[in-house]
C-alpha cells in the first residue's frame, strides 16, 4: 500500500527534478501515442525535439525558436505573479489579442507616416495598455463585485476573438486588400515593423522585452516587498491580510502585470512574425503560456527554460506535420499531457511516498 | 454503579514517523464511570481517543469492549458497537441544519420529521434545548456542542467520549453539562472525559488516567488527589507560576469609543458599541465564550478590519481607518489566535514570517526592497530570545510544533517593542511550560510600559495575568473590573451566564 | 431589418434545445462542486463527449449508443482529473485547466477524418396529446428525448441532494471534508463518484451539440459552452432549480442572437455572436449571491 506523508520542508531536489521527469515521461507517453497513430515513436520524438535544432532544415527552424518562445515567456512571466497569489487570469489569450488590435490600430492610424522613433514606441505602449485594460475588466469586477475572475477572463477571450474578426473584416481591413479580410502588413511598414535585430536569429524586440521581463520579475519576486506579498497571499490569504496586504490592490496589480505583458506579446507578434491583424491571428499562445508558467515552477528563470522547450514542441510539431503528416492536434495533446504529468509529479515535492505493508493491526 | 469493566485497553501502541504517539497504553473503563484522561498537548490523548473511535489503527495492542474483542475499522463500526464521541473541532457542518447534522452522525437515521421529534425529546430529557431546524453556522459555541452531545445520545451509547468539552462554555454552562454527564453516568453510560483542567476533573470524575509523552504515567482517584500532584504527574516537573510584579500604570494609549462593526461574513459576529481604555503598564483581560466576537475584535484592533476613524484611538490619534501596517507604525502590534495561516504563513520560512509583521517597526525594507539579512537576524533574535525549538530560521513555519510557533509569533510582536499589544488566545493548545513562558513575557512587556490586551477563553489564565477583566458577550464588552477578588460566579455572570440552558429535569 | 419576421414560438422551442447542452454539463458540475471539488475541465470533457458520441453514433448508426459512448468518454476523462486531485493532491484549478487543454487536443486528434460528416438523425418525439396544444405544444412538447432527460436530471438531482441520505452525505463532504472524514465517511470515494457523474453529464452535453444541435463534428465546436456551464453553476448559487433559469437565459440569448442574425438586423454578426459571453459576464456580476460549498476547491489529505 502507498501512503503519503506531508514533508516538513518541500524537497529541493524534487522541485527541480519534477519538471525534467515530467518532460521525460511525456516523451515516453507521447511516443506510445505516436505509435498508436502508426508512427515510429522514436522518429516522431526525434522530429519534434531534435530536428528543429540540429536536423537538415535547422538553419530555417532555429530562429523560429526565439520567435515562438518570446510571446510564451512574456505571457507566462506575467501570469506567474497572479498564479502565485491565487489570482487566476486564464484569459491571457484575450489580452494578447487586444494588445495586438490596439497596437495595430495605432500603427495603422499613422500609415504611411515615416516616424519610427514615435510610432513604434507608441505601438508598444498601446499593446501594453490594450492588454492591461482588457485584464482590468475581470480584475475590477472581482474587486468590486466578487465576480469569479477565472470565468470572466475566459469569457472575454471569446469576446476578444469576435472583436478580432470584426476588426479584420471592418475598421482595420486593408483598403488596398481587394476586399480580402485582414489589415495592412505592419511588418512591411518601416515605422511599425518589429524587425529582426540580428539577421537570421529570430531575435526581435519582443525577445528583448521577454528577457528584460524575466530579469525584472526575478528581482521583484525575490528582493521586493511586492513579490513577498504575492507569495504570502498565495500561501495564506489571511496571513497576508494580517501582514497588511490589501487584497484588492494585489489583484489589480497582478492582473495589470499579466494583461500588460500579454498585450505586449500581441503587439510584437502583430508587428513582426504575423505582420497583420487577421481572423486567425491568435494561435493559442495565451493558453500554452499557462503550461509554460507551471512547467517553469512559476519561477522566472524556470519560465525562460520552459518557454524554449514549449517553443520547441511548436516548431517540432510543425516539422512533424510537414514531414510525417502528424496532425497539429497531436502537439496540443502532447502539451496537455506534459501539464498533467507535471501536476501529478508535484506530489513528490511536498509529500513523501512510503510503501507500507497492507493489512491492518 | 457496577464495577464491571466496559472497555479494556491492552498495550496500545501507535507510532508516526518521528514520534511515538501512544506507547503500550493500558487501562480499563468501568461501566457507568466517568473516567478522566489527563495529559498535556501532545501527550497522545487524541491519538488514543481516535483509536477507540476507529479513526486510527493501532500498530500493536488490543481492545476489549463489553467482553468481546473490539477493533473498529472505521467510526461507523465504533458507533454500532456503542461508542460515541463529542469532538473538540471539525465535526459539524455550518451550512446544514441541526437535524441534518445529527442524522449524519447516526447509522440509521429516522425520517427527518421523526428525527426532529426525537431531538426535541432527548434535549428536553437532558436539559439541552435545541431547535432541529436551525442552521448550525448560526449557533453559539455552547449550542454547537449541544448538537454534538444530542447526536451521541440519540444512539444510546455505552461509552461517550468527550474531548475537551468545557473550553467553549461559561462556568454556569459547565455546571449544567456536568449535571447532564452525571445523569448519564447514573443511567449506566460510561464517559471518557478528556481534559487538562484539573479542577473540573476533580469535581466530576471517579477515576483518572494520566498520559505523558504517549505513556501512562499514573492513575488516581481525582476526588482524593491534590490538583498540584496531578499537574506534576502530567507535566513531569514542578511548574513555575508567572510572577506579576507591581508596575506603574501610566496614561491611556488605546481607547475604543463605541466601536461597532457589522459581521464580516455570514457566520461571524457583530461588534456593538465597545468602549474601553487601556493604560500603559496595564494588562486588560477580555474573557468570553468562543464565537462572541473575539476574532472580530482582534481584527478591528489589528487593522485587518477598518472602522470609522474615531472609534479606535491609538495614543490619542484617531486610527480606526488605518490598516495593519499604519497601526504598527503607530505602535500597535497584534497576534491573532490562529497561528498557522493567520499569524504565520505555514509554507514560508521563519525568516519570511519574521518579515511578515516586523517589516515596519524593525525597518526590514528600504524603498520597497527587502533587507533579507536583517530579516534573518530578526528571526534569529526571536528564536534565541523566546527559546523557539527549531533547526534554524530557514525552516517552514509549519514544521514547528504548536507551542514553538506560538512562542515565535508572540515573540515576534513583543520584540517590536509595541506600545500596545493585542493577543488572542496566546496559549491555546500550548504545553504548560511554553504557556508559562508566554504569560511571563506578556507580563514583562507590561512592566516595561506597554498596554497589553489579552483576549482568551481560559479564565484561569486571565485571572493570573490581568489587572482588569472584562467579558465579551454577543459582541458587547462589559465594563472592566479589577481582576483581583473576582469570584467564579461573578465572572460567569459577566460572560452571559448560562444563556438559555436549563438544568436537567431531575425526575421527569 | 425585420424583427417581426422572427417566429417567437419557434424561437422559444429552439431555446430549450439551445439550453440543453449547457444544462446537462452544468448539472453534472453542480454535483461535483457540491461535493467540494472544482473541476474547471468541463469544456475538455464536453468536447471529448462530443467527439466520442459522434464517432460511436456514426459507426453504430445509433444516436443513443452515441450518447452512451459520450457519457463513458466524459467519465473516463474525469477519472484522470479525479486521480490527480484526489490521489495525487494536485491543485484543482490548474488540473482542471490541464484537463481542458488535454481534452481539446485529444478530441481534435481523435476526430480527424470525421470533420464535415453528418450525424445520424436523432428523432424528435411528439408527446401524444400534449404536443397538439396550440403554441405551447410546439414550444414544450415536440422535442427529442434528451431535452426531457436533461430536465429529468435536474429534478432528480434536486430530489437526491435535498431528500435522500446519499445527497446529505454528498453535501456534508462538500461542506466540511474534515468533519465528514471524522464521522467516518469516505471523502475520496464519494468525490470519485461525483466527479465521474460530472464527467458523464458533460459528455452528454457535448454529444448533444455534435449529434443534435449542429449535427456534425468540427474541431473546438463546444466554443466555450463548458465555461458557460461553470458560470451558470455560480449564477445558480449551487441550487439545481436556479440552474434551469440560468441555462434557459443563456439559451435565450443564443437563440435570439441567431435569429437576429438571420433576420438581418443591422448589427454586425460579430457583435451578436459575442453577446452570449457578455450576457454570461453580466449575469455573473449581478447574481453571484449564493454561498459556495465550504470545502470547494480545497485539497483533502487525511492525515492523522
Amino acid at each position: 500500500m502507498l501512503k503519503l506523508e506531508k514533508r516538513a520542508q518541500p524537497s529541493q531536489v524534487w522541485t527541480y527534478a519534477t519538471p525534467l521527469l515530467a518532460v521525460l515521461v511525456t516523451m515516453v507517453a507521447g511516443g506510445l501515442m505516436f505509435a498508436a497513430l502508426g508512427e515510429a515513436p522514436v522518429t516522431a520524438i526525434r522530429t519534434i525535439f531534435w530536428d528543429p535544432l540540429f536536423g537538415q532544415f535547422a538553419a530555417f527552424s532555429r530562429p523560429q525558436l526565439l520567435v515562438k518562445a518570446a510571446p510564451l515567456i512574456l505571457i507566462a512571466v506575467g501570469l506567474s505573479f497572479g498564479f502565485r497569489a491565487g489570482i487566476w487570469n486564464i484569459g491571457a489569450e484575450g489580452q494578447y489579442i487586444m494588445g495586438a488590435i490596439c497596437a495595430a490600430a495605432v500603427g495603422l492610424a499613422f500609415y504611411p507616416l515615416e516616424a519610427r522613433w514615435l510610432i513604434f514606441p507608441l505601438m508598444i505602449l498601446a499593446g501594453l495598455l490594450g492588454g492591461m485594460g482588457w485584464a482590468m475588466i475581470p480584475a475590477l469586477l472581482r474587486v468590486r463585485f466578487g465576480t469569479n475572475e477565472i470565468l470572466v477572463s475566459l469569457m472575454l477571450v471569446y469576446v476578444a476573438e469576435s472583436l478580432l474578426a470584426t476588426m479584420a473584416l471592418g475598421p482595420l481591413r486593408n483598403p488596398d486588400g481587394m476586399g480580402f479580410p485582414g489589415s495592412r502588413n505592419l511588418s512591411q511598414y518601416a515605422s511599425s515593423a518589429n524587425l529582426e535585430l540580428i539577421a537570421r536569429t529570430g531575435m526581435h524586440w519582443g525577445v528583448v522585452f521577454a528577457l528584460v521581463s524575466v530579469i525584472l520579475a526575478y528581482g521583484l519576486l525575490s528582493r521586493h516587498i511586492f513579490g513577498f506579498n504575492v507569495r504570502l497571499s498565495g500561501d495564506s490569504p489571511k496571513a497576508a491580510a494580517f501582514s497588511g496586504v490589501q487584497p484588492g490592490r494585489l489583484i489589480i496589480a497582478c492582473m495589470a502585470i499579466s494583461g500588460a505583458l500579454a498585450g505586449a506579446a500581441g503587439m510584437f507578434e502583430v508587428a513582426g512574425p504575423s505582420g497583420q491583424i487577421s481572423i486567425d491571428f491568435n494561435v493559442g499562445y495565451g493558453f500554452t503560456a499557462i503550461i509554460v508558467a507551471y512547467l517553469g515552477r512559476l519561477h522566472p528563470l524556470g519560465i525562460l527554460l520552459a518557454g524554449f522547450l514549449m517553443a520547441l514542441t511548436y516548431i517540432g510539431g510543425e516539422v512533424a506535420q510537414l514531414t510525417l503528416g502528424l496532425p497539429r492536434s497531436a502537439i496540443q495533446l502532447f502539451q496537455g499531457m506534459l501539464l498533467f504529468f507535471l501536476l501529478a509529479m508535484d506530489l513528490l515535492t511536498n509529500y513523501r511516498v512510503r510503501f507500507t505493508k497492507t493489512g491492518g493491526a | 454503579m457496577s464495577s464491571e469493566t466496559l472497555l479494556s485497553l491492552k498495550g496500545l501502541t501507535k507510532a508516526y514517523p518521528g514520534v511515538v504517539a501512544n506507547s503500550d497504553v493500558s487501562f480499563d473503563i468501568r461501566a457507568g464511570e466517568i473516567h478522566a484522561l489527563l495529559g498535556e498537548n501532545g501527550a497522545g490523548k487524541s491519538t488514543l481517543v481516535k483509536t477507540i473511535y476507529g479513526l486510527v489503527k493501532p500498530d500493536r495492542g488490543e481492545m476489549v469492549l463489553g467482553g468481546a474483542p473490539y477493533h473498529p475499522a472505521e467510526p461507523r463500526a465504533a458507533r454500532t458497537a456503542g461508542v460515541a464521541m463529542v469532538f473538540q473541532h471539525f465535526s459539524l457542518f455550518d451550512a446544514l441544519n441541526v437535524a441534518e447534522n445529527i442524522a449524519l452522525g447516526m447509522e440509521d437515521p429516522p425520517r427527518q420529521r421523526d428525527l426532529a421529534m426525537q431531538i426535541r425529546k432527548v434535549s428536553d430529557d437532558y436539559g439541552l434545548p435545541l431547535d432541529p431546524t436551525r442552521i448550525v453556522g448560526e449557533l453559539s459555541a455552547g449550542e454547537r456542542q449541544r448538537v454534538e452531545i444530542v447526536r451521541c445520545l440519540l444512539q444510546n451509547p455505552r461509552l461517550l467520549i468527550m474531548d475537551e468539552p468545557t473550553s467553549v462554555l461559561t462556568p454556569q454552562e459547565v455546571q449544567i453539562l456536568f449535571q447532564t454527564l452525571r445523569q448519564l453516568s447514573s443511567e449506566g453510560t460510561s464517559i471518557l472525559y478528556i481534559s487538562h483542567k484539573l479542577e473540573e476533573i476533580r469535581a466530576l470524575c471517579q477515576h483518572a488516567t494520566i498520559l505523558r509523552l504517549g505513556k501512562v504515567v499514573g492513575t488516581c482517584d481525582p476526588r482524593r488527589t491534590q490538583a498540584r500532584d496531578m499537574a506534576e504527574m502530567m507535566v513531569g516537573t514542578s511548574l513555575l507560576t508567572p510572577e506579576k510584579a507591581p508596575g506603574e500604570i501610566g496614561e491611556v494609549v488605546l481607547e475604543l469609543r463605541k466601536l461597532s462593526a457589522p459581521p464580516p461574513h455570514q457566520f461571524g459576529s457583530a461588534l456593538r458599541e465597545i468602549s474601553v481604555s487601556v493604560r500603559k503598564g496595564e494588562v486588560l483581560g477580555i474573557g468570553g465564550v468562543a464565537g462572541n466576537g473575539q476574532d472580530e475584535l482582534l481584527a478591528a484592533l489589528s487593522g485587518e478590519m477598518t472602522t470609522p476613524n474615531d472609534m479606535v484611538m491609538i495614543k490619542g490619534q484617531p486610527s480606526g481607518a488605518l490598516g495593519p501596517t499604519a497601526r504598527r507604525r503607530a505602535g500597535l502590534c497584534a497576534a491573532p489566535e490562529e497561528r498557522n495561516g493567520h499569524a504565520a504563513a505555514p509554507d514560508m520560512s521563519l525568516t519570511e514570517n519574521a518579515l511578515l509583521s516586523g517589516r515596519v517597526r524593525r525597518g526590514l525594507t528600504s524603498r520597497g526592497f527587502v533587507d533579507w539579512p536583517a530579516a534573518r537576524d530578526f528571526a534569529d533574535e526571536i528564536i534565541a530570545t523566546f527559546d523557539v525549538r527549531t533547526p534554524g530560521a530557514d525552516n517552514m513555519a509549519r514544521s514547528l510544533s504548536g507551542g514553538n510557533l506560538q512562542k515565535f509569533v508572540i515573540g515576534r510582536e513583543i520584540l517590536q517593542k509595541p506600545d500596545v499589544l493585542i493577543v488572542n488566545q496566546p496559549t491555546w493548545g500550548v504545553d504548560a511550560a511554553a504557556a508559562a513562558a508566554i504569560r511571563q513575557a506578556l507580563l514583562d512587556l507590561a512592566l516595561d510600559g506597554a498596554a497589553v490586551v489579552v483576549i482568551s477563553q481560559d479564565l484561569d489564565e486571565l485571572m493570573e495575568i490581568s489587572d482588569r477583566f472584562a467579558a465579551l458577550n454577543e459582541g458587547r464588552l462589559s465594563a472592566p473590573r479589577a481582576a483581583k477578588g473576582l469570584s467564579v460566579e461573578e465572572i460567569g455572570l459577566m460572560l452571559g451566564g448560562a444563556h438559555d440552558m436549563e438544568v436537567a429535569h431531575a425526575e421527569a | 431589418m425585420d424583427i417581426s419576421s422572427i417566429n417567437w414560438a419557434l424561437l422559444l422551442a429552439s431555446l430549450m434545445v439551445a439550453a440543453t447542452p449547457i444544462l446537462l454539463a452544468a448539472i453534472g458540475e453542480l454535483v461535483v462542486e457540491r461535493a467540494g471539488v472544482l473541476n474547471l475541465g468541463v469544456e475538455g470533457m464536453m468536447i471529448s463527449g462530443a467527439v466520442c458520441g459522434f464517432i460511436v453514433a456514426h459507426h453504430s448508426g445509433s444516436p443513443w449508443l452515441g450518447f452512451l459512448g459520450a457519457a463513458l468518454g466524459g467519465a473516463a476523462l474525469s477519472v484522470l482529473f479525479a486521480v490527480l486531485v484526489l490521489n495525487l493532491l494536485s491543485n484543482q484549478v490548474a488540473t482542471g485547466l490541464a484537463l481542458t487543454l488535454f481534452g481539446l487536443g485529444m478530441s481534435s486528434l481523435v476526430g480527424r477524418g470525421y470533420n464535415g460528416i453528418k450525424a445520424p438523425v436523432f428523432d424528435k418525439v411528439d408527446i401524444p396529446l400534449l404536443s397538439d396544444i396550440p403554441v405551447l405544444g410546439p414550444i414544450l412538447f415536440q422535442h427529442d428525448l434528451m431535452v426531457y432527460l436533461g430536465l429529468a436530471l435536474v429534478i432528480s438531482t434536486w430530489a437526491v441532494l435535498n431528500h435522500t441520505r446519499a445527497g446529505l452525505i454528498l453535501r456534508a463532504v462538500g461542506e466540511n471534508h474534515e468533519a465528514a472524514h471524522a464521522l467516518g465517511y469516505k471523502v475520496v470515494g464519494i468525490r470519485y463518484l461525483a466527479i465521474m457523474f460530472g464527467g458523464a453529464c458533460a459528455g452528454l452535453g457535448g454529444a448533444y451539440i455534435s449529434l443534435v444541435r449542429v449535427p456534425q463534428w468540427t474541431d473546438g465546436m463546444t466554443a466555450g459552452a463548458g465555461w458557460i456551464a461553470l458560470a451558470i453553476v455560480v449564477f445558480a448559487g449551487w441550487k439545481p432549480w436556479r440552474l434551469l433559469i440560468g441555462a434557459y437565459l443563456f439559451g435565450g440569448v443564443t437563440v435570439l442572437q441567431l435569429n437576429l442574425q438571420a433576420a438581418g438586423v443591422a448589427i454586425p454578426v460579430e457583435y451578436l455572436s459575442m453577446s452570449p459571453y457578455i450576457a454570461t459576464i453580466l449575469v455573473l456580476v449581478i447574481m453571484s449571491a449564493g454561498r459556495a460549498p465550504g470545502s470547494l476547491g480545497r485539497t483533502f489529505h487525511a492525515s492523522r
